[in-house]
């Protein structure tokens, strides 16, 4: 065979390879969303869900899902921005540092049940925090640090040496460089990074079944004070998420539109999903013209 | 060709290393000089010997084929090789060791600027790439900055072309226009001394020209040190030249003499265009 034929082959079996995923990809969102459309309206969205009879929604799970993102992002995104930094900008290429980073590597590898399972055992018993939010968003945490702190490492490090020599060579001090030109300058990567997984802990539900909880007990949306059990912003309160509202209903549910809600539901997921990728790269792509045009 | 072709030395009237005291020859005080300066990478030694002294206000020129160490002796005068090389010997800037432990090096770095060989602006608008080390040192009036950024960048010879956009970003800029905009940054800080690292290497040639105008102006306040792998750019703009090979400066002496009349061998076959 000439070297022209088996290119000609391997490109083509590329061609295809690529092309059945994204119609498998496309097949999936297609049928997932379009089965799901006819549940979605706003009382879906809007209203608690109801175990018995029909014409219930998942106005609270779709609350619950934010506040935990959220909450997540609040508690991940400074240690992940922190590690980040050391790893990237302060560590040296020793033994430790090479510890710390199959640590991670091997964190970002562990399946989600178990890292939902060891958060039941530290946060929901040992802690005694119970299935709550908070024991949710710890959970959440050690799911999304490794890919976060990943994230972020990669946009310090797409940042060129000549910015960190720039700030050197004008008398500022190391943490004055990496503070005020490279993480400014590697901000569209890292916001990125950070849309993307939110994605990811926003459709998760096998870390947060025996953490947040299977249950939405009902919320008074005119109750913002978080010390109150009824209001949604108490992080102690036990919060069931829209992923695992899918995952119970179709283990358990007994309403009668069961199926018209679990679509429903599924619907809402992958659009939010969705939903972040592309705010993800509109945000990044945006950010990215502002600071090097304009 | 620039070299004087009935060259003035025999054969073996060549020198083995020839250091001009450039106190002899021009009337401004030295403000900085190395003594047995040698740094090394790991175990490998870069700069074996180099003892020059740079005359203030004057442009000196370091010239020399390509790794024989230029760049390692000027990131040494400010410390940027700092965690990188290990250094020896003395750097010294109007008579203090840079390398003594109670320098504060991010005052030294301030007062002994550098400028690089591919312009490195900040992703920030080019008002903020002037103004950001001066706010970090507590520089918040907004009259002080306005004025230092318009004079820095006349300075720099390209306020004309950015006094209308000062607020876009810096990265919009030609590479010429972002390497004069580095120039502008670091003068804006008020250093003594400019180093600059072949900052032209990656300009037109148009470019390379406001470039060195550039220089030739800034000189009456700094005294700048450059790099050079043009030895026709050495020759138009210094006062004084030092010739590097294999990590020693073989040749220190007024660049009019450098490049007329050199007095070792490896300048002379340098400086003719036989290598490098
Ligand atoms: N960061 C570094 N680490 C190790 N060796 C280096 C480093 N920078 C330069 N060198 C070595 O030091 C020598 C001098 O290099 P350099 O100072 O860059 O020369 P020049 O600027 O004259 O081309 C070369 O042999 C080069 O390989
Ligand atoms: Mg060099």
């Amino acid at each position: 065979m000439s070297p022209k034929t088996s290119n000609q082959i391997a490109i083509s079996m590329l061609y295809v390879i690529a092309s059945t995923i994204v119609v498998i990809l496309a097949a999936l969102l297609g049928y997932i969303i379009i089965s799901g459309l006819p549940a979605i309206s706003w009382h879906f969205l809007t209203s608690p869900a109801r175990a018995f009879t029909s014409g219930g929604g998942v106005g609270i799970q779709l609350f619950n899902s934010f506040y935990l993102l959220i909450l997540t992002m609040l508690i991940s995104f400074p240690i992940a921005l922190g590690a980040g930094i050391y790893l990237n900008e302060y560590a040296k290429q020793n033994w430790v540092t090479a510890l710390v980073r199959s640590a991670i590597e091997i964190l970002s590898s562990l399946p989600s049940v178990v890292v939902g399972l060891f958060g039941f055992l530290i946060f929901v018993v040992q802690f005694g925090f119970g299935f709550s939010i908070l024991s949710g968003a710890f959970a959440l945490t050690f799911f999304n640090l490794p890919l976060l702190t990943r994230s972020i490492e990669e946009a310090l490090a797409a940042v060129p040496d000549a910015q960190r020599e720039g700030g050197l060579a004008l008398g500022l001090s190391k943490w004055e460089t990496v503070l005020h030109i490279i993480v400014p300058a590697a901000l569209p990567a890292i916001l990125t990074g950070v849309i993307l997984s939110a994605g990811r802990i926003f459709g998760e539900a096998a870390a947060l079944i025996f953490t947040a909880g299977q249950s939405a007990p009902a919320l008074n949306f005119t109750d913002w004070n978080p010390f109150n059990m009824a209001s949604p912003l108490n992080p102690m309160r036990p919060a069931e998420t829209l992923a695992v509202h899918i995952w119970k209903i179709n283990s358990e549910g007994i309403m009668p539109d069961a199926k018209a809600i679990s679509s429903g539901a599924s619907a809402v997921l992958v659009i939010s999903v969705l939903g972040f990728n592309l705010l993800a790269r509109f945000v990044g792509h945006r950010l990215f013209k502002r600071l090097t045009a304009g | 060709m620039l070299i004087n072709p009935s060259s003035p030395h025999s054969d073996d009237g060549w020198l083995e290393r020839h250091i001009v005291d450039p106190s002899l020859k021009s009337q401004q005080p030295i403000v900085l000089e190395t003594k047995q300066l040698r740094v090394f990478y790991g175990d490998n030694e870069a700069i074996h010997e180099g003892d020059l002294k740079f005359p203030e206000h004057q442009i000196s020129a370091l010239i020399g084929p390509s790794g024989s160490g230029k760049s390692t002796y000027l990131r040494s005068l400010n410390r940027m090789n700092d965690g990188v090389a290990r250094v020896t010997g003395e750097i010294l800037y109007r008579g203090v060791d840079v390398n003594r432990p109670e320098i504060d090096v991010y005052e030294m770095r301030r007062r002994i600027g550098m400028v690089f060989q591919r312009p490195n602006p900040f992703s920030k608008s080019i008002y903020d790439n002037i103004t950001f080390a001066l706010k970090r040192r507590g520089i918040t009036d907004k009259k002080v900055l306005d004025e230092t950024v318009e004079t820095s960048l006349r300075q720099a010879a390209i306020w004309d072309e950015v006094k209308d956009k000062l607020n876009k970003s810096a990265l919009a800029l030609s590479g010429g226009q972002q390497q004069r905009l580095c120039i502008a940054r670091a003068i804006a800080v008020k250093p003594d001394i400019l180093l600059l690292d072949e900052p032209a290497s990656a300009l037109d040639p148009v470019s390379t020209g406001k470039l060195e105008e550039t220089l030739l102006k800034l000189k009456k306040d700094y005294t700048i040190i450059i790099v050079t792998h043009n030895m026709q750019q050495a020759a138009r703009i210094s006062d004084f030249t030092a010739f590097f090979n294999m990590g020693r400066a073989l040749e220190f002496d007024e660049t009019s003499q450098i490049f007329t009349s050199p007095k070792v061998q490896l300048t002379n076959n340098y400086v003719a265009g036989d290598f490098g």
